[in-house]
């Protein structure tokens, strides 16, 4: 039986696929190479990482409005999250979602950052509110 | 959520595509928040730059702005926040034709809306000032957190596509900040130190944003000496919700919500001078070679126009520095008037109007001209920036011109 986590009704379409964690926060704008796909700002726990297809699990949104055009145009271009799931967002990253059609949920029971590794497959399920890891 | 009749036409496109998307968006983040319902504004206000846009964007705001024009005409004032490029100087910036071109594809579409073309994250200096109580959908950090604080108006952060579709729809999901009781301190802040200048105050916000960590969090900030008037309180929301993603902040004195009910419940955390040195130092780099110094980040005021001109003193620029200001159109052509513009701009410097050079093709602009290390008084930009490949230091104003004029980190 897969683990079940349980979250607020979240954003987007169901999709399955790899978790990349860090309790660290995410901003379109402030921590990324957009162009590249990876994580750009030097101080982000994931910088030099590779976002692209990926679930990014994190704890906060932060930063700027921007975010709510970006991940649109990063779908655009297929350089994108698969999806985001953080333990709190703020309304920039949910319009963003919410624009571009990405996969987003927030507010778990406990930390999911720590609730989470990366590497663990993951299936989301925004509209039912659950996030199983597959691998365990 | 609950609908009137008005908007469940909406929502069935009875009021044209544009309208019909606006509203089905706004109900998509509206249940996300448990909104009850959707509350009227009385101005948006929308980020729409290109280097954000990318050509998606651009093709979707074209989609939108070919519809007839009763369906696509906004229903409330709505101003811009500043663009990706400023037409009269983006050449010597290192900025591209294909850059110009897609911004005119922008603003072709923003002005089929009826958006009026403000250009400026100061609208509430300069533009329209919010007045309390008044619901808003504005689209930048900056402006949310001055108009909800300073002014005691409401607004969450309404990104570019939410703040397009609030203008459309004249109205916002009701959640967060629009609500009495998000507005309420869940921090307490004591400072045990007066921040010196703008720079200071904007130290100042990023310590307590960055303590705060998340849009959700309200401080509560006790120990203002005296109120510290437009510009620092811009510089101090500014980086505050930069560091932090705050929306609203009280400060005793100052801000006329700030409330002491909840001061007991809260622990208090004390900001002393070490802690705003120590901010200023990790950004540290004295006599390091300076590549490029920007005033922006927010908009500079008149006044800051007028502190700028006086602290250049006519000296020149030095010859491997740039120095960049960015101001809005507003503010641009009141010191064009007053002669500030000519008077800043004969030390070498180039005067921008209409950027805010983060959200200006700043990896771009770094490439083309070599820039790595940056210098400037907001401390919203030295957190931004570094994402971008520069080495930001923050220093005052004063301190920003000499080094300047030196080529060298004072």
């Amino acid at each position: 039986m897969p683990t079940v986590l349980k979250c607020h009704p979240g954003i987007g379409p169901n999709v399955t696929g790899m978790a990349l964690v860090a309790r660290d926060n995410f901003s379109a704008r402030y921590d990324l190479d957009r162009k590249a796909g990876i994580f750009s700002r030097p101080t982000h726990a994931l910088a030099g990482q590779s976002y692209a297809g990926r679930i990014l699990v994190l704890d906060q949104a932060k930063g700027g409005v921007a975010t709510a055009w970006m991940l649109h145009e990063m779908k655009s271009r297929g350089i994108v999250p698969l999806a985001l799931v953080l333990n709190r967002v703020n309304p920039i990253l949910a319009q963003g979602a919410a624009f571009g059609g990405v996969t987003m949920v927030d507010r778990f029971e406990g930390d999911v950052t720590d609730l989470i590794r990366t590497g663990d497959e993951l299936r989301i399920d925004p509209a039912a509110g659950t996030v199983e890891i597959l691998n365990r | 959520m609950r609908l009137t009749d008005e908007e469940q036409a909406m929502l069935a496109g009875a009021a044209g595509e544009p309208r019909r998307w606006a509203i089905q968006h706004q109900i998509a983040v509206g249940e996300f928040f448990d909104a009850a319902d959707l509350v009227p504004v009385s101005q948006a206000h929308i980020m729409a730059d290109t280097e954000s846009l990318g050509e998606a964007g651009i093709r979707f705001l074209e989609s939108l702005a070919a519809a007839p024009e009763t369906e696509r005409r906004v229903r409330v004032p709505t101003l811009t926040d500043p663009r990706g490029l400023d037409f009269q100087t983006y050449k010597r910036l290192g900025q591209t034709d294909a850059m110009a071109v897609l911004e005119t594809c922008a603003i072709d579409a923003l002005k089929a809306f009826g958006v009026l073309m403000t250009d400026t994250c100061i609208n509430y200096q300069t533009i329209l000032p919010p007045t309390h109580g008044e619901h808003l959908a504005m689209g930048d950090t900056g402006v949310v957190i001055y108009s909800n604080s300073v002014f005691g108006a409401r607004s969450n952060f309404e990104g570019g596509p939410s703040a397009l579709a609030a203008a459309l729809t004249g109205r916002t999901p009701r959640y967060g900040y629009h609500l009495d009781e998000r507005r309420r301190a869940t921090r307490r802040f004591q400072l045990e130190v007066q921040p010196r200048d703008l720079s200071e105050w904007g130290a100042l916000g990023g310590i307590i944003g960055r303590e705060c960590g998340s849009y959700w969090e309200v401080p509560l900030i006790e120990g203002v000496d005296e109120p510290p008037g437009s510009d620092a309180l811009k510089h101090f929301g500014a980086a505050m919700a930069s560091y932090g993603s705050t929306a609203l902040f009280l400060m005793s004195g100052v801000t006329p919500d700030a409330d002491h009910r909840d001061r007991r419940r809260l622990a208090g955390h004390t900001i002393s001078r070490a802690d705003l040195d120590a901010f200023v130092a990790a950004y540290g780099a004295a006599g390091d070679k300076v590549d490029v110094v920007v005033f922006a980040a927010p908009h500079l005021s008149l006044v800051e126009m007028a502190a700028l001109a006086d602290a250049l003193g006519g000296r020149k620029v030095h010859s491997d520095t740039t120095l960049l200001v960015a101001t809005s159109p507003e503010i641009k052509h009141a010191a064009d008037r007053m002669g500030l513009t000519r008077r800043i701009e004969d030390t070498g410097a180039v005067v921008a109007a209409g950027i805010c050079f983060y959200q200006s093709y700043a990896g771009e602009m770094a490439e083309a001209n070599g820039w790595k290390r940056l210098v400037t008084n907001s401390a919203k930009l030295v957190n931004i920036i570094g994402g971008y490949g520069y080495r930001p230091t923050l220093l005052s104003l004063e301190r920003c011109v000499e080094s300047a004029i030196t080529g060298r980190v004072v």
